[in-house]
């Protein structure tokens, strides 16, 4: 028999994981809208990998297997994956960066709650680093024809009627390669990839995530601190740049609603298990993602920094939370507290 | 009154469904005396009271069955008037199923008293009125039984700003002070009133959550009418939101007065000092009517069909309480306190004790065994929850890997284990069990620790002495050798020369007097605690001897026959 307290709030791991993905569905009805279904088959392919791989880590683990699978954080981790690849890279690669994330990032760090790391960023970071081309072809906004989508994951690669650069890779290439006098006002006016405020269509899946996010600080589930602490800290310092020399830095519009900016700053920096958990620390932790995304972004070889900057934010996790203790009752500093 | 207090926040805390209607129906009822009543002797915080009484003698109601021993104790009674049939081991009411020292009593159904006086403790020292409190055997009712004589000390500035009377009873399904204040709101306050005066304090606030309207009410009638009677305005009734723990003692005082003790500090350094409304009615009582604590209101609830209140004699089995209410077929097990903090009881024939404020009766249905545990997400659920501002998954992790070193850095001894934490945790961990595991490990090694460094020292002196008195065995033997040298040496000189120089005998003298020195010495390091006794010395020995020959045969009918 059990001791005190003896009666427990309904709460569980696995209905705060599927909040979570519910949580996800307004930002991927967007990009199925403007996008295309690819993604829905990544979707697909990255949860059933996730499960698989997860089942087969538990066996091997001696772990209650459908207790484990059951709480869902391998089909979190899955659908981050499927939603920070592009959708129309070949199916094997979503499948690597999903064992990478389940295997190697979670299991073999011990499992639930025990990964130092961010596992769908283990996932991107090293698909990206290892097939930078693969990881860069993008769909355009409005081509959203099935068929070409579903060939380009599963047989022939007849990819360029159907890609595009992103707009922040297509920003940067036109700001590194081209020639000197070419400005960013004078890229984003002239290139179809770009909308009114981010890359065209993905401003809409960037809102999704926004709304999502909106529905995660509501369900409690996060706090405010870190999406806050994150957009504030991205806004800042691109519109301070933007402000300083508004020809070679993009300003804080774009820097928000491009990428995945919107999508980690709900989902992604958020990552309990990661991330800092005290007040001060998790303002830290993520506006420290923040700067060095847009550091990657601005001066960096990859398209978007966001994984990156992630990683290296949770090699730093445990010691920000040792420096940010919040004071313990009848230990405040006098005159702290009125 | 309750007007325009400001009141202040503790963070944290939860709002669990509260149960508390179906034991505040009917009024309190008196609960029959038991045929046979089991009385623990150590009922409070602190040390273990003296059994007073043996089998076969005869005991008023009220009559000190168990003296207060030591700094910190607390007396108790004979709950009615019978025979001690036994003073032996029983189950006591506690987590651990361990037994202590019970004095059985047969009631003779005549509940006759000890011949009752009031104390007058205006014209009693500080002192003689703590000590009777602490003979009265009056203890915090509300769950923590620590003697309240010690508590009624204004401290070092010899007054009191706020006395922080507390109401706030936020356990759910406990209603126990609720009615004493809807019922007998009047006699607390005439507690209250002593108690301010033995304190000095400059007001009075009396904490009730927001969910006791009817409490409310009751008190600030009786508030009202002890303040006119007084002719200030010092008492106020303050109701304050209802949020668990509201009613631990530092979230309370936090709530009235803004002002947080931290752990290990006494209230009173900060001009506060809290008690439960009960123990003001058991001060009243003990000093006004000259009663000991001999009784309390005890909710019974949970799986029962008629949940209710009861006037309880201590050492009543909580069976006999329980048989009152109408226990559910399927209930399984009684739990002392509420369902956040309360003690799972090893038996439902233990006792009611001073610290039963409530017998919960429980069933798998009630209270489900938890879903299965899931590792730590480190959601943070449980920090925002904890009304102590801790890190609860931090002191988890450390406790359960056993780095308890780092448990008490994360401040592991401010826990109340009010068990918000393990509420609220998705993972479903019993946190709490973690907390009191890491707890006892530090004690117990504490208490090695201590027992080491004890012996350690005994050990070095030894070595020391073991040093010192090589030393002087051979400073001895040098002595020896020297005078057997300086003996031969004056032989043959005397052989040469017959007539000895004074010099010669001046130096004889020198050595003879060394010599005697060593000899004394010897005799004074010798190990003389047992021979040489003084006669004070000898009497307490004999008293010691006494004394362990007195507990020895106490112990005999404890004792197994065949050792």
């Amino acid at each position: 028999m059990n001791n005190s307290p003896y009666f427990l709030k309904p709460a569980s791991v696995q209905s705060v994981m599927l909040r979570v993905l519910v949580a996800l569905l307004p930002g991927i009805a967007a990009y199925v809208w403007f996008f295309g279904a690819a993604v829905l088959v990544q979707i697909a392919l990255a949860s059933v990998t996730a499960l698989a791989a997860e089942a087969v880590m538990l066996r091997l683990r001696d772990k209650p297997v459908m207790l484990f699978l059951s709480d869902g954080s391998a089909l979190v981790t899955a659908w981050l994956i499927a939603l920070t690849f592009p959708p129309i890279v070949p199916w094997w690669l979503t499948v690597i960066g999903v064992l990478t994330a389940i295997v190697v990032a979670k299991h073999l760090y011990g499992g639930l709650g025990q990964n130092p790391f961010n596992p769908a960023m283990v996932g991107f970071a090293l698909m990206i680093v290892a097939y930078p081309s693969l990881m860069s072809q993008w769909p355009a906004a409005g081509f959203t024809d099935f068929v070409p989508q579903w060939n380009a994951i599963f047989g022939s690669r007849e990819l360029d009627a159907i890609t595009m650069a992103t707009p922040l890779d297509a920003l940067r290439t036109a700001l590194h390669t081209a020639d000197a006098r070419a400005t960013v006002a004078g890229v984003l006016g002239s290139n179809a990839t770009f909308g009114n405020v981010g890359g065209k269509g993905w401003e809409w899946v960037a809102a999704g995530y926004f709304l999502g996010g909106l529905y995660l600080l509501q369900q409690r589930i996060i706090t405010w601190h870190m999406p806050v602490a994150f957009l504030a800290t991205l806004f800042v310092i691109s519109g301070g740049f933007s402000f300083y020399d508004a020809s070679r830095f993009a300003g804080p519009g774009f820097q928000l609603f491009t990428g995945g900016a919107m999508l980690a700053a709900f989902f992604i920096v958020t990552d309990p298990v990661s991330g800092c958990t005290t007040p001060r620390g998790k303002l830290i932790f993520a506006a420290g993602i923040a700067l060095l995304t847009w550091i990657i972004r601005t001066f960096g070889a990859y398209p978007d920094g966001i994984a990156f900057a992630v990683l290296l934010m949770n090699i730093a996790t445990p010691l920000i939370d040792m420096y940010t203790q919040p004071p313990v009752f009848g230990h405040k500093i006098k005159g702290e507290d009125s | 009154m309750t007007a325009l207090q400001r009141l202040f926040k503790f963070n944290g805390g939860v709002k669990p469904a509260y149960n508390k209607e179906a034991s505040t129906g009917l009024p309190i009822a008196v609960a029959p005396t038991p045929t046979l009543l089991v009385i623990p002797l150590h009922q409070s915080i602190g040390g273990m009271p003296r059994p007073l009484v043996t089998a076969g003698e005869r005991v008023l109601k009220g009559q000190r069955i168990g003296g207060a021993d030591g700094n910190v104790s607390s007396a108790v009674h004979a709950s009615t008037s019978g025979t001690v049939v036994a003073v032996e081991m029983r189950l006591m009411p506690h987590a651990s199923g361990l037994s202590a020292l019970c004095v059985m009593i047969e009631p003779d159904g005549r509940d006759e008293w000890i011949p009752r006086q009031p104390f007058d403790f205006r014209s009693a020292t500080p002192t003689q009125t703590r000590d009777y409190l602490r003979d009265a055997g009056v203890v915090g009712l509300g769950g923590a039984v620590f003697p309240t004589y010690l508590k009624l000390n204004p401290g070092k500035q010899g007054k009191l700003d706020t006395l922080v009377l507390n109401g706030a009873e936020c356990e759910p399904f406990i209603t126990c002070d609720d009615v004493l204040m809807r019922e007998r709101a009047a006699t607390i306050l005439k507690g209250v009133v002593i108690m301010r005066e033995i304190l000095s304090a400059g007001q009075v606030l009396i904490g009730i959550e927001d969910n006791k309207p009817e409490a409310v009410a009751a008190m600030e009638i009786a508030a009202r009418a002890a303040n006119q009677a007084a002719g200030d305005s010092a008492i106020g009734v303050v109701s304050v939101p209802t949020r668990y723990p509201a009613g631990g003692a530092k979230q309370l005082i936090r709530v009235l007065t803004g002002i947080e003790v931290p752990h290990g500090k006494r209230s009173t350094d900060y001009g506060v000092q809290c008690f439960n409304v009960g123990t003001a009615y058991a001060v009243y009582e003990a000093i006004a009517l000259g009663q000991p604590l001999i009784s309390r209101i005890v909710t019974v609830a949970g799986n029962v069909t008629q949940a209710r209140n009861y006037e309880v004699l201590f050492g009543t089995p909580m069976r006999d309480l329980v048989a009152l209410c109408g226990p559910l077929a399927d209930s399984d097990r009684v739990i002392m306190g509420g369902p956040m903090m309360g003690l799972l009881m090893p038996d439902d024939s233990v006792p009611v004790v001073k610290a039963t404020n409530c017998v919960l009766v429980g069933s798998k249905k009630l209270f489900p065994p938890p879903p299965p545990e899931m590792p730590c997400i480190r959601c943070g659920e449980c920090a925002k929850a904890c009304p102590a501002d801790l890190q609860p998954f931090e002191m988890y992790w450390f406790s359960r890997a056993k780095i308890f070193g780092k448990a008490q850095e994360y401040n592991l001894f401010d826990c109340i284990e009010c068990g918000c934490c393990a509420y609220v945790c998705p993972s479903h961990i019993p946190l709490v069990d973690y907390y009191r595991f890491a707890k006892s490990e530090i004690w117990a090694r504490e208490i090695e620790k201590e027992a080491a460094d004890v012996a350690r020292e005994r050990y070095e002196f030894r070595l020391l002495r073991e040093e010192r008195e090589k030393q002087e065995k051979a400073a001895k033997l040098a002595a020896k050798t020297a005078a057997g040298r300086e003996k031969a040496a004056a032989a043959i000189a005397e052989a040469a020369k017959p007539a000895a120089t004074p010099e010669e005998d001046a130096k004889k003298a020198l050595i003879a007097a060394a010599l005697e020195r060593a000899k004394a010495q010897k005799e004074l390091v010798h190990p003389g605690n047992v021979s040489d006794l003084t006669p004070e010395q000898q009497a307490e020995v004999a008293a010691i001897e006494a004394r362990r020959a007195e507990i020895r045969e106490m112990a005999k009918p404890h004792l197994r026959q065949d050792d």
